[in-house]
């Protein structure tokens, strides 16, 4: 499968290392170069690109066009529901997963048609179960 | 008319300025405390501290009875989410978004936000209009004191009436290929016709430019 990754934090840089070490093509993207070498282990194969991925051209640099999947995983949501807007609505990417930290924004993007995920509702509801109350 | 106005910056709260002295009901919402603060010092309560794009927010801004939402903040991602906001969440029926990557015009409009504006398209196109009609881009400096350059051959061009071997070209000026409009790459040899339409690329030195551009785009005689 190809995938292309927005964002290289903790939950983007082991996502694109699983991928690749299960031998998916995988590109990864972050405006701070920096992020690759933290995040990513020397053996990563894939392909790292510096840039905003909310900007089409970089999408396209990343291979959008041909890509089976887009994973937007940075620390904005506005950045991620656009990306993943342009994915999946301008690139027809088949598989689009959008992280979403607002619940709010959240439902309205999920009822607006993307896979979206919500650290802080999953998190939240987590937390709950385990405290027993 | 009440009209929201996410974005505090130069552009937001100017445009408040001018809708409050015209008469209408402006709500500027803006991040920053101490920018929301000196709208508020400057033009009267019409400053609220807090990001547009989130609901709670709009709703405390009374999105949902505004006849007018506009997004101008200096990022198109935010732009984008606050005018989805307000359209989906609280029915604004008139949304505009400002946008600085031009490119994202298209975008904007498949997802729903159908007046854009866009300050770089503006200037772009006053640019465009004092630049010579079909100019000589540049593509490569050589050492050697020639340059790589690209020329589209326009309707109407003299030298689409002639043999590409009878074109007269500056001295040491050189066509090394065309790309058609089909996007074909070609050859050049003195019996080529050039189209209109037609990409050149050219090596010439920097000051046969001008020279060569007028035998290339010039108007027939």
């Amino acid at each position: 499968m190809k995938v292309v990754i927005m964002g290289c934090g903790r939950v983007g840089g082991a996502l694109a290392t699983r991928l690749d070490a299960e031998n998916h093509e995988v590109t990864i993207l972050d405006l701070n170069e920096y992020q690759f070498q933290r995040f990513l282990p020397e053996s990563f194969g894939g392909r790292k690109i510096t840039g905003n991925a909310v900007d089409q051209d970089v999408l396209r640099r990343a291979g959008i066009e041909e890509a089976d999947a887009f994973v937007a995983l940075t620390q904005g949501d506005n950045r991620n529901a656009m990306a993943s807007q342009v994915a999946k609505h301008i690139f027809n990417v088949p598989r689009v997963v959008c992280r979403l930290y607002d619940p709010i924004r959240e439902e309205m993007y999920n009822e607006l048609g993307l896979r979206t995920i919500s650290p802080t509702r999953v998190g939240t509801k987590m937390v709950w179960e385990e405290l027993g109350v | 008319m009440y009209i929201v106005i996410v974005g505090g910056g130069k552009v937001g709260f100017y445009l408040a300025k001018e809708l409050v002295e015209a008469g209408h009901e402006a709500l500027v919402i803006e991040r920053d405390a101490a920018k929301a603060a000196e709208i508020a010092e400057t033009l009267g309560e019409i400053a609220m501290r807090g990001d547009g794009c989130e609901a709670a927010t709009q709703e405390r801004a009374g999105s949902g009875r505004a006849d007018l939402f506009i997004a101008v903040t200096g990022d198109d991602e935010d732009n984008l989410v606050a005018c989805q906001v307000a359209r989906h969440k609280f029915n604004v029926k008139r949304v505009v978004a400002r946008i600085n990557n031009p490119k994202n015009e298209v975008i904007f409009r498949k997802l729903g936000i159908d007046v854009t504006v866009s300050a770089t398209s503006v200037i772009l196109s006053q640019i465009e209009q004092e630049l010579p009609e079909h100019p000589l881009i540049p593509l490569l400096q050589l050492r050697s004191g020639f340059e790589i350059v690209e020329v589209k051959i326009p309707d109407g061009a003299g030298s689409l009436d002639a043999k590409l071997g009878d074109i007269v070209l500056p001295d040491q000026s050189m066509i090394w290929g065309i790309v058609d409009t089909e996007g074909n790459p070609q050859v050049p040899t003195p019996d080529t016709h050039l189209r209109a339409g037609d990409e050149v690329v050219a090596v010439t030195l920097l000051e046969s430019q001008e020279a060569l551009r007028a035998a290339l785009t010039g108007p027939s005689r």
